[in-house]
């Protein structure tokens, strides 16, 4: 591989996996979220 | 979840993949191949884009640090440690570029002596630091060391800009006092390659920023519902 193509590549793939790892980590949070929200209103109901 | 928030998130992210998208026909069709360095100089407006988007994301932690001290509000502290995270991706990025643009051109991967690379090195040093100290102390204490720390550590940015005039450098200046060493393609590409990387920058920056916020408000309801 040339230096010019896995310095690309480098450049595209840690951007791709820093994205869909904060993107998992946000919809995790998300759901943790709903999850506590709906066990705050069960506790008050 | 507050939406104008993930709303900006969503226009940026859409914006950013179209402009990086257009980037790969300029980067590597548009923009003429260097007559010295050849393809490989190719790399330069990865390494160059994502140099000054760190540049930025630690003038922005700098601001949110300074801001958070006086103003004690968590907002500003979420908004710094997510510039810094992502201002350490982009620095790994250009310390990767750097050596793989360098190992062909100077036939070395690294000089020591060189003080743009080691001013470089520092900095991505000082901002893992950041990282690990704010981490590592828990509450309103541990946000405070660390945004005084991103306020200290921002003095070594003007260091690795200026390294190349201050002290002798191999290290290649596309922009001096002298003008700029380029053809208009590449300048058009270099100018075109920092302004689609700003964007993916914002759009990282409000993702992590997210991140913190819904990870800030899950924190404080369970501590209602431990408490009710």
């Amino acid at each position: 591989m040339t230096y010019l193509a896995a310095g690309t590549f480098i450049v595209w793939l840690a951007i791709f996996i820093y994205t869909v790892s904060l993107s998992n980590r946000l919809a995790k949070l998300h759901r943790r979220m709903e999850e506590l929200k709906q066990a705050l209103d069960e506790k008050g109901a | 979840m507050n939406s104008r928030l993930l709303r900006w998130q969503r226009a940026v992210g859409w914006l950013a993949l179209v402009l990086v998208a257009l980037d790969v026909y300029f980067v590597f069709f548009y923009a003429p191949t260097e007559k010295y360095m050849g393809d490989v100089q190719r790399l330069m407006y990865y390494h160059v884009a994502t140099a000054w988007n760190a540049y930025l994301a630690f003038g922005l932690a700098l601001v949110f640090s300074i801001l958070y001290l006086w103003r004690r509000d968590e907002r500003f502290d979420r908004w710094a440690v997510s510039a810094v995270e992502v201002g350490v991706v982009f620095t790994t990025l250009v310390l990767i570029t750097g050596p793989l643009w360098a190992r062909p051109v100077w036939n070395a991967w690294w000089k020591w002596d060189d003080p743009r690379l080691t001013s470089t090195l520092i900095l991505w040093f000082i901002y893992i630091a950041y990282l690990i100290l704010r981490a590592s102390i828990e509450g309103p204490r541990g946000k405070r060391i660390a945004a005084v720390f991103a306020v200290i550590g921002f003095v070594d940015v003007p260091i690795v800009h200026f390294s190349v005039q201050w002290w002798s450098s191999f290290h290649p200046q596309v922009i001096s006092s002298q003008g700029v060493n380029m053809t208009g393609e590449m300048v058009f590409t270099l100018a075109y390659t920092s302004f689609a990387f700003m964007a993916l920058f914002f759009y990282l920056l409000l993702l992590r920023a997210n991140v913190e916020r819904i990870k800030a408000e899950t924190e404080r309801l369970e501590e209602r519902l431990s408490a009710d």
